[in-house]
């Protein structure tokens, strides 16, 4: 792409940018908030990374927007298949935190390949189900090679532990699947087939992972243990009230009483200083970058780009949801990152090109 | 490029929308689903999860009130306060309690701290409440602990104001002792904390709330695992006001030191105001090992002590005044006119009354013997006469009237009001008549009769100021922590009886012969250059006929009698009037007039009396004074 064509400035879609940036920048704010009073008095190293992944993300999803989306179906089994190897490297020799073996490390930076799994799964499975379904939609049958592109990262997923990053990926095949052109009689099998799966998952799920469900749904039960995250990030985003507490002034995040609270608990720390109106605003930008993200998909000029979006836009959802979910104590703790805003360099350099590639979608349905 | 025009019937999305539009539904029931949850939590649960979370980062420490000094009248100190380090543990902010409190019993000295730690954990003290582990560290435990500190996440050295009494058991009984305030006190006292001192006894329980202050607070923010950060307000803690008694160190000192091993009390009383010199009691006890906890062990030695170390002898201990009631027979049958200070009645080594006889002390009698010679020889078949005259009844009502058989009303727990009985008490006592042959004894301070030493001191100093009986105080003045005077205690006249002052001049004449005549019984009590008035007695312990009277030495310990003295100097313009009791020491006026002569002449040492040579009365005749005298 030697030379940028005249329109894709002209129609460049500066509305998905600008929310793209406003997140991230609330990201900052908050990873500084999160760090702030800790042991580096001020501004904490943390924050400086933070910032510099937002400048190569940006970069990213620039080069993303420039660059025509549909060259991307070209790459995507490679691209699947990266993900998948690192994801196996990960599970040999992965760099390991917290009891979980998530991390490569590259010395400079350590990747998280399931971030990187979550956009080669959606551009393999969109790339996979870009042809026109049967008339009626698709039946089981064809739902088994997309079955088993997801399963291969997945079940590598789940091993590292990350429950959270696995059930992402469950539910983008299932939104892909279903706008793709799932047969109605399909959805209500395989709906009916997860409730009866969800007792063997039960099963399969660690001990931990199986307290933190139970502490979810009482989490007086053992204030102390896994309820306590839910407790303390509930009485942080209440004490907040209407207004906020106001920037870097939340006393659960610089006191330490928040857990993780540069990444799965972020929302808690920006909720506790910017108050119900700051959580609304924050809700808001999320609410119109999705929606944005569906007209996208709705109008885009093909199948591919419109299953694209729908991909990308999924996931912006539902984290999210889980992640709001989890911080208001609505939903059990599954490690899940609010996405643009939570502390960490590969979901939020995977997120800014995901944006790209939206905004090149939208900006070539002029093109062709 | 192919050329841009719209074709939009050809696109393959329209297909898509209802999908697109019913997953935007969804995310829009999710979207007000989350908005509704943090209203919920925001707005309307706000105060509740706001409280919660200052509750999370601010503990109220408090800051306990310095307790206010005790001073002597010469603003000497007697009970200060002084710093102690106490190691204490606070579970919560400490990783491994066990591993830790094995590593401090081994750098501080094994001992019970994982038990003091599961006891609080029994009795529902919060996690983050400090436990007190060791007390009063020595120096070489507190350099180990402040040098090993980081090694100890959770422990740490608190310093604690420890009531420290500067001359250990000196007038202990007096001045009490604190220690930590029971569950009980704390439903009754709403200021007070576990852990806060209280005082138990003496002057710290009767002026505690004089002593103690109030106490201030401080909110401290803390982290998570309970890492002190900064303090967010403060109210300073209010100190308390400082205690100036009226007892003098020095004649206190010298009181307890003439007392010396034996069971005994002393009061010393400005007989002009009431104030309190001095008061003895021994045997005593330490008050420095109550503040901050004393062992059980030791307490169930103390209140077990046959000699009960805790009794405060010179308001608790009631004995039989013997010969020192006298006194008041004499107030009585002269005001009462039933005798004259010319009266005379023959002494012939006792009388029979009923079926028994009645002995003076004297085997060999008195003789022929009035009023003044009756007094200082003490003898007892005179007054077995003035009682019978008197009768018990009116014998009583002068007692009452001059303060015996009472409490004193000084500001100590446990006084005891001693007995002075009359045929009434009787009657409501036993429903039983009064005897006339029992009024012989009550005569000469014998039978029913039991008073306190503190009473007797107040019985002279009425002698000595002419009937006025003034209410014994011992606190003279509050000062404030700057030494600005809060308050003052002038001097409170409880009851006044109406002496004649010729009786007054022959009681106190007679009295001033007990100690300067060469006859008289308290001859040990003579000192130079001041003349000194006292009455001496024996109480007997053991009840047993008049006529069986045996030499001392005849006699266990425990049943040998309590020697008396009271007196009071200088005899024309009193100053000091003092009553002394020794147990089972025998006569008083070997025992207890040798201890009040040294009060005195200490007194008159630091308060040398104005004017010119004392007059000296001269001794009547010159009769070796009987070992048995009383």
């Amino acid at each position: 792409m030697a030379e940028i064509d005249r329109r894709i400035i002209y129609h460049f879609d500066w509305t998905l940018f600008s929310l793209a940036l406003a997140l991230s920048g609330i990201g900052i704010l908050s990873v500084v908030s999160a760090t702030w009073g800790g042991k580096h008095h001020g501004l904490d190293p943390l924050v400086m990374r933070q910032l510099l992944w937002v400048g190569v993300g940006t970069a990213l999803m620039t080069a993303a927007a420039l660059t025509d989306y549909r060259t991307l179906g070209t790459y995507a089994y490679a691209f699947y298949v990266l993900a998948v190897a690192m994801l196996v490297v990960v599970a040999v020799a992965g760099h390991s935190t917290g009891g979980s073996r998530r991390w490569i490390n590259l010395g400079v930076f350590n990747l998280e390949p399931s971030e990187v799994a979550k956009i080669a799964v959606v551009l393999v499975l969109v790339r996979y189900l870009r042809d026109e379904p049967p008339k009626g939609g698709w039946n089981l049958l064809h739902m088994i090679i997309p079955a088993l592109l997801l399963a291969v990262p997945a079940a590598l997923v789940l091993k590292q532990p990350d429950l959270g990053t696995a059930l992402i990926l469950i539910l983008i095949t299932g939104t892909l699947i279903f706008v793709g052109g799932l047969n109605w009689r399909m959805l209500v099998v395989l709906m009916l087939g997860a409730v009866l799966v969800a007792p063997v998952g039960w099963h399969y799920l660690k001990p931990y992972q199986r307290g933190r469900l139970v502490s979810f749904l009482n989490p007086q039960s053992d204030p102390l243990g896994s309820g306590y995250h839910i407790i303390q990030s509930e009485i942080a985003i209440g004490s907040g009230g209407a207004w906020g507490k106001g920037f870097l002034k939340g006393t659960q995040a610089r006191l330490n009483f928040l857990p993780e609270q540069t990444t799965d608990f972020i929302f808690a720390v920006f909720a506790e200083e910017f108050g119900f109106f700051g959580s609304i605003v924050l809700l808001g930008l999320y609410t119109a970058l999705i929606a944005r993200g569906a007209w996208i998909a709705r109008h885009a000029r093909d199948r591919f780009g419109t299953l694209l979006a729908i991909g990308f836009t999924g996931i912006v959802f539902w984290q999210v949801a889980i992640n709001i979910g989890m911080a208001t104590g609505m939903l059990p703790v599954v490690g899940i990152t609010l996405p643009l805003v939570s502390y960490g360099g590969s979901s939020l350099i995977a997120m800014m090109a995901a944006m790209g590639v939206l905004i090149s979608i939208n900006t070539r349905r002029f093109l062709f | 490029m192919a050329k841009f025009t719209r074709r939009e019937k050809n696109r393959p999305v329209p297909k898509l929308a209802p999908r697109i539009a019913g997953l935007m539904a969804l995310v829009v029931a999710v979207l007000i689903t989350a908005s509704l949850r943090l209203y919920y939590l925001q707005v309307i649960k706000h105060h509740e999860l706001a409280e919660l979370a200052d509750r999370n980062r601010i503990r109220i420490q408090r800051l306990p009130a310095l307790r206010g000094l005790v001073f002597d009248r010469h603003h000497r100190p007697l009970v200060d306060t002084k710093p102690s380090f106490d190691a204490v543990i606070v579970p919560e902010d400490t990783p491994d309690v066990n591993s830790t409190i094995t590593r401090l019993e081994k750098l501080i000295g094994p001992n019970d701290m994982a038990k003091k730690v599961e006891d609080a954990d029994d009795d529902g003290r919060p996690d983050f409440e400090p436990v007190m582990v060791e007390e009063r560290l020595n120096w070489p435990q507190v350099v180990a602990l402040e040098t090993h500190q980081l090694e100890f996440p959770g422990v740490s050295l608190q310093v604690t104001p420890r009531r420290h009494y500067l001359y250990d058991s000196l007038a202990a009984h007096l001045l009490g002792y604190v220690g930590e305030v029971t569950v009980k006190d704390l439903n009754r006292l709403p200021d007070y904390r576990m852990g806060d001192d209280i005082g138990k006894f003496g002057l710290e329980r009767s002026w505690e709330s004089t002593l103690r202050g109030d106490s201030g607070g401080q909110e401290i923010e803390v982290d998570s695992i309970g890492r002190r950060l900064r303090m967010l307000r403060e109210i300073p803690e209010r100190p308390g006001n400082s205690v100036v008694m009226t007892i003098d160190l020095d004649l206190q000192q010298v009181a307890e030191n003439a007392i010396g091993a034996r069971a005994g009390a002393l009061v010393a009383i400005d007989p002009n105001t009431g104030y309190i010199l001095a008061m003895a009691s021994h045997p005593a006890y330490n008050p420095n090992i109550f503040a901050g906890g004393i062992q059980s062990s030791a307490w169930r030695e103390l209140i077990t002590d046959p000699s009960h170390p805790l009794e405060n002898r010179s308001i608790q201990g009631i004995y039989p005044p013997g010969s020192t009631f006298k006194v008041v027979d004499s107030i009585a049958a002269l005001m009462d006119r039933t005798m004259t200070t010319s009266t005379s009645y023959n002494c012939p080594g006792g009388i029979w009354f009923g079926n028994r006889e009645y002995r003076c002390w004297r085997k060999q009698g008195h003789g022929n013997i009035s009023f003044h010679r009756a007094i200082v020889e003490s003898c007892d078949v005179f007054f077995y006469d003035v009682g019978q005259h008197l009768g018990v009844d009116r014998i009583a009502a002068w007692a009452h009237a001059l303060g015996l058989g009472k409490k004193t009303g000084i500001d100590l727990d446990n006084e005891k009001a001693g007995t002075i009985p009359s045929s009434e008490w009787k009657e409501r006592r036993f429903h039983e008549r009064w005897y006339p042959a029992e009024t012989l004894s009550v005569a000469i301070g014998q039978g029913y009769v039991a008073v306190t030493p503190i009473q007797l001191a107040e019985l002279a100093a009425e002698v000595a100021n002419g009937g006025t009986l003034y209410k014994p105080q011992f606190v003279s003045q509050i000062d404030a922590l700057d030494g600005s005077v809060v308050k003052t205690f002038p001097p409170v006249v409880e009851n006044q009886t109406r002496i004649d002052p010729q009786v007054l001049a022959q009681l106190r004449s007679a009295m001033a012969d007990v100690v300067n005549a060469s006859d008289g019984t308290g001859k040990a009590a003579k000192i130079d250059g001041i003349i000194v008035a006292g009455k001496t007695g024996t109480a007997q312990v053991v009840k047993e006929a008049q006529g069986a009277r045996t030499k001392e030495t005849a006699l266990s310990d425990k049943n040998r009698d309590h020697g008396w003295f009271m007196a009071f100097a200088p005899v024309d313009h009193p100053k000091i009037a003092i009553a002394c009791v020794i147990e089972h020491s025998g006569h008083g006026g070997s025992t207890a007039a040798p201890v009040v002569k040294a009060v005195m002449e200490k007194y008159f040492e630091l308060n040398p009396p104005q004017g010119g040579a004392p007059v000296i009365v001269p001794s009547n005749d010159a009769q070796p004074t009987d070992p048995l005298a009383d």
